[in-house]
């Protein structure tokens, strides 16, 4: 009998404290219950540690997260967390209705193509000296966007009253909004489902000032 | 009222918009589209009236079943699960997650960066800016086909990437990144390219189409 090692022991992901894909993923596992390992990837200690050949194996993109996870290396934050709900059982991350599954990927690309890429490392050190004034542009043209599609689809939660990815997406959002400067006091429904998804363990043990490679001044 | 066709709003040009018509055709489905145009009038994208139907103010935005939505992943994951095969996921958990890695890749990590709303604040240097990110993207993208595409991205049977992947070498080659340096990318392109759903959905004959750029 062939038993497969890698399906026995833990995942790993190798993310950044800070980083709201990485914490995307840290949310998720959180909520499915799943025990993992972390291997911090610092992004800019050594001119960014995801930049070595060594990363590059596991993530040519060279970004965070990438997840080892029964035997496979997965990276893209979305396509990990859908492997996590296919393979694993619930609670669900994704609704049962076709039609909400539609609006929570839909919430969760608008934040996860429309807004986040545009705030990557990356693009901002192409930007360069007017990066903050960039990253603030995109987040708040984003959430002027994304507020009335929530008013329309939310309940307790980004779509209806059960947490889903759009969730998951939301909270690390807001917390890149809150780091560069944009007063989420404008999107009443962005602010109270942050709120209301703050009070829950997952998102709290997840959460950037509690990790492993979190630095000692950044520490709750 | 179900039983009217689906109507897509897009952009003849918009890659975002190609995915779309690209799933359409895959599963046999008729649909109208109603034009966009992201150049004329300032952009007829950012009208109040358009800003209703997609308040990000970018295409595609499809009316489908009653409701819009918008984000072409997003729409592309209803067409497959609410509509017969052929499929456009495998069967196969971590087949699956490839082709969204793959799609995500282009969907997420190249084309927003390449974006008009995102050139157009750049500026004079948005040639070259376009230019690095899909270069960027191709060489992360290129290993990783290496090792998953069979005949398609993902093994053997067309999918989500595929359709993420053909409009994205058309922006390549718009914004003159060499795919020829790119040979599973160009390879499976090429055999994309051969179907008639890829065909049709063409930027260059859509109803929208510049009467200068159709084939």
């Amino acid at each position: 009998m062939h038993i497969s090692l890698s399906c026995l022991s833990k995942p790993i992901l190798h993310g950044y404290f800070r980083s709201s894909c990485s914490w995307r993923v840290r949310i998720a596992f959180a909520l499915k219950g799943i025990e993992f390992d972390q291997v911090p990837v610092n992004l800019i200690k050594d001119g960014g540690q995801q930049l070595t050949d060594q990363y590059k194996q596991l993530n040519p993109m060279q970004q965070v997260p990438a997840v080892h996870i029964d035997g496979i290396i997965l990276s893209q934050s979305l396509a990990v967390i859908q492997y996590l709900e296919e393979t694993r059982p619930g609670p669900r991350l994704l609704p049962a209705d076709p039609v909400k599954r539609a609006q929570v990927r839909m919430v969760s690309d608008i934040i996860a193509s429309g807004i986040q890429p545009l705030q990557n490392l990356c693009v901002l050190q192409k930007i360069g000296a007017e990066k903050a004034q960039w990253a603030q542009h995109f987040i708040q043209r984003g959430f002027e966007a994304l507020e009335p599609i929530l008013k329309e689809t939310a309940g307790k939660y980004c779509i209806g009253d059960e947490i889903s990815m759009a969730d998951i997406c939301l909270v690390p959002q807001v917390y890149n909004a809150d780091r560069f400067k944009v007063d989420v006091d404008q999107f009443p429904t962005i602010k109270r489902l942050n709120q209301t998804l703050m009070e829950l363990d997952a998102f709290k043990v997840s959460h950037p000032s509690c990790q492993p490679d979190t630095p000692a001044d950044m520490r709750a």
